[in-house]
């Protein structure tokens, strides 16, 4: 009996959230239903003769003649004025909406849909702010923002309803301020943390449909799990330097082990990329216009899935229109051509979640049995070298001072980030190793090897031997943006003998350029 | 490509193409014309996971083969594209590639 508590809880959690929702509905309802049977008693004040006449007539009138009457007498009253309050949208939404409604896909029937609809988005950043502004513009009733961010500087060249004023706010009030401004007939609810096993059923239970708009591998399958086991389609994008991709996951929302439903996040990458293998924007970079131009074709393919959608009938799977088979699109801005659309598998037979085989389930979320992060790896901070290998910024520092006329005297300092980077800012002195570079370098002994290397490399190469054997007694010092790649690069030096079998002392600047701000120069630049 | 094997080998020509920032491991190229033998030491009719095999010991010149291959498949995270469908439409490492055959791998994104 016991083991059955976690899973009532829940049942009885959803249950009161569905509850409120209905309520809300009623309580809407209501408003609507009172609102026209005001129409006769908003036509104004009785005037005094009104009154006399109502005084008149009052006793042995029957009663609908009398509502009748007076409405007839009331001046000035007009048959349109009367059918003015009827009009499924106000007039400023017919302006607002016009370009959009005389669209066969779209129409009045979509339009309705659209303000009808609460959309969820997970993530206000470069994805989520394009996704929400447009879904916004386009009449979207209700839209759920999570996110746990505060808007930083480095967020600006893309994630466009944030400016500049607003480095320093919460993202989702950011983000809401943006989309009121937009368009104030839209409401906001705002979920100012991060999307967890714990809080994804509460917040996703009151939704239509959920776009993904997240950073990283571990909210990718806990968004993806959710919208299957609450029966959500799933519009989900993500982005890296030049290119992106796109794909309409678990549509239809069909139960899990109904073969007819879409495929869900889990049925396409089963398994998670190896932690180390993940780049994020931070590190490999984002060209603004790519990643809104994905978050656009989020809000695309969601007002075309929630104008399709019956909103009544949504919960029977009868409800939703066939689809398109489902694919994933990907662009790639430097490629011809930059589009693709890439024929996805169906159900996945033995899929974790939406399989008849699940083990994914509501329950599940709550009781602790789904471990997001563990389940995509950690990533481990690099912590390779032992303390005599490491040298502070401020040690270093110290170590370039003594020299008045030239920084690197008496030693060598490679900077192992890519050569944009070492572009933008470096140390005086500081010669340039490419990490990608170090990392064709043949290890050594294989035969072979040395031929699969491009001219660029080679030369490279023969330019940091050269500056290592220069002096045996110089020591050589490494150093990186934060100092991860940093500890690589010595390891693999020692190991190609560049450290003369430890009589030369190869070690890194910890903490990298980052540390160089820091505790050294706080006039250098922070990417 | 410029690897041709000295004895005469019957090969078939291939495109194959690295996006989602597998090209680096490809030396930074994203299109590559390969002319793979037909068929494997065995002399079984080369497949995906030969492909593969080939891609790694004559295309790759990147020592880090763990950000490609992964337990003897490519490694979770990518997808391999047939002819612009999920391989695992047409049979997986298994599916025997055909003269003029586009495959594409595709390493997943998760910026946003
Ligand atoms: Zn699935």
């Amino acid at each position: 009996m016991a083991d059955r508590i976690p899973a009532l809880e829940t049942q009885i959690r959803l249950l009161e959230a569905r509850l409120r929702r209905l309520k809300g509905d009623l309580a809407e309802a209501r408003k609507t239903a009172e609102a026209s049977a005001q129409v006769y008693e908003t036509l104004g004040p009785l005037s005094s003769s009104e009154k006399d006449l109502k005084l008149a007539i009052d006793g042995g009138f029957p009663d609908a003649w009398r509502t009748e009457t007076l409405a007839a007498l009331a001046q000035p009253v007009s048959p349109e004025a009367k059918q003015k309050k009827h009009w499924p949208l106000s007039q400023e939404e017919y302006r607002r909406y016009g370009r959009q409604m005389i669209m066969r896909e779209v129409g009045l029937e979509g339009q309705l849909k659209l303000k009808r609809s609460r959309v969820l988005i997970v993530g206000l950043g470069g994805l989520g702010c394009p996704a929400s502004a447009y879904l916004a513009g386009a009449g979207v009733g209700t839209l759920g923002l999570v996110d746990g961010d505060v808007v930083e500087d480095s967020n600006l060249h893309r994630q466009i309803l944030h400016g500049t004023e607003r480095v320093g706010m919460p993202k989702v009030l950011s983000a809401a301020e943006g989309i009121k401004s937009i368009n104030p007939w839209v409401s906001c609810r705002t979920y100012e943390s991060h999307l967890s096993a714990e809080n994804v059923m509460e917040t996703f239970l009151d939704y239509d449909l959920v776009i993904d708009c997240s950073d990283n591998p571990a909210t990718r399958y806990l968004v993806s799990d959710a919208c299957v086991v609450l029966g959500k389609p799933l519009v989900t994008a993500s982005a890296l330097r030049t290119e992106g991709q796109l794909m309409v996951l678990n549509y239809p929302p069909r139960p899990p082990g109904d073969t007819t439903g879409g495929p869900c996040y889990r049925c396409v990458f089963p398994r998670p990329p190896p932690a180390d293998s993940i780049v994020t924007c931070g590190d490999g970079g984002v060209l603004g216009p790519v990643v809104g131009l994905m978050g656009v074709l989020q809000a695309l393919e969601a007002i075309k899935v929630l104008t399709k959608t019956d909103p009544i009938s949504k919960e029977a799977a009868d409800g939703w229109a066939p689809t398109e088979p489902p694919s994933l699109t990907i662009f790639s801005a430097y490629s011809a051509p930059q589009f693709r659309s890439i024929r996805l598998r169906s159900r996945r037979a033995k899929c974790a979640t939406c399989s008849v085989q699940a083990t994914v389930t509501a329950e599940s979320f709550t009781s602790g049995s789904l471990d997001y992060i563990q389940f995509c790896g950690a990533i481990h901070s690099v912590n390779l070298l032992s303390t005599w290998e490491r040298m502070p910024a401020r040690d270093y520092a110290a170590v370039r001072n003594r020299s008045a006329d030239k920084e690197t005297k008496g030693h060598v300092l490679i900077d192992v980030r890519e050569r944009v980077q070492f572009d933008i800012c470096h140390l005086d002195g500081s010669f340039n190793l490419p990490f990608s570079c170090l990392n064709s370098w043949p290890a050594p002994g294989t035969p072979g090897s040395e031929s699969n290397e491009d001219s660029e490399t080679q030369k490279l190469h023969h330019q940091l031997q050269q500056l290592i054997v220069r002096d045996p007694d110089e020591p050589v010092y490494v150093i990186c943006r934060l100092g991860n790649d940093s500890q690589i690069a010595v390891k693999k030096f020692k190991e190609l003998g560049f450290d003369n079998g430890g009589i030369k002392w190869i070690g890194d600047i910890t903490g990298g350029l980052r540390a160089w701000k820091k505790d050294v120069d706080d006039g250098f630049p922070e990417y | 490509m410029a690897e041709t094997k000295p004895e005469t080998v019957d090969v078939m020509d291939i495109t194959v193409e690295f996006t989602g920032g597998l090209e680096m491991l490809f030396s930074n190229k994203r299109k590559h014309n390969i002319s793979l033998p037909s068929k494997d030491a065995s002399g079984a009719p080369a497949n995906i996971n030969f492909l593969v095999e080939y891609l790694c010991k004559h295309v790759m010149k990147d020592p880090r083969k763990d950000l490609f291959v992964l337990d003897d498949t490519v490694r979770p995270g990518i997808l391999v594209l047939i002819n612009e469908a999920d391989w695992e439409l047409e049979g997986e490492g298994e599916y025997a590639v055909q003269k003029g055959d586009n495959i594409i791998f595709v390493s997943t994104l998760h910026g946003g």
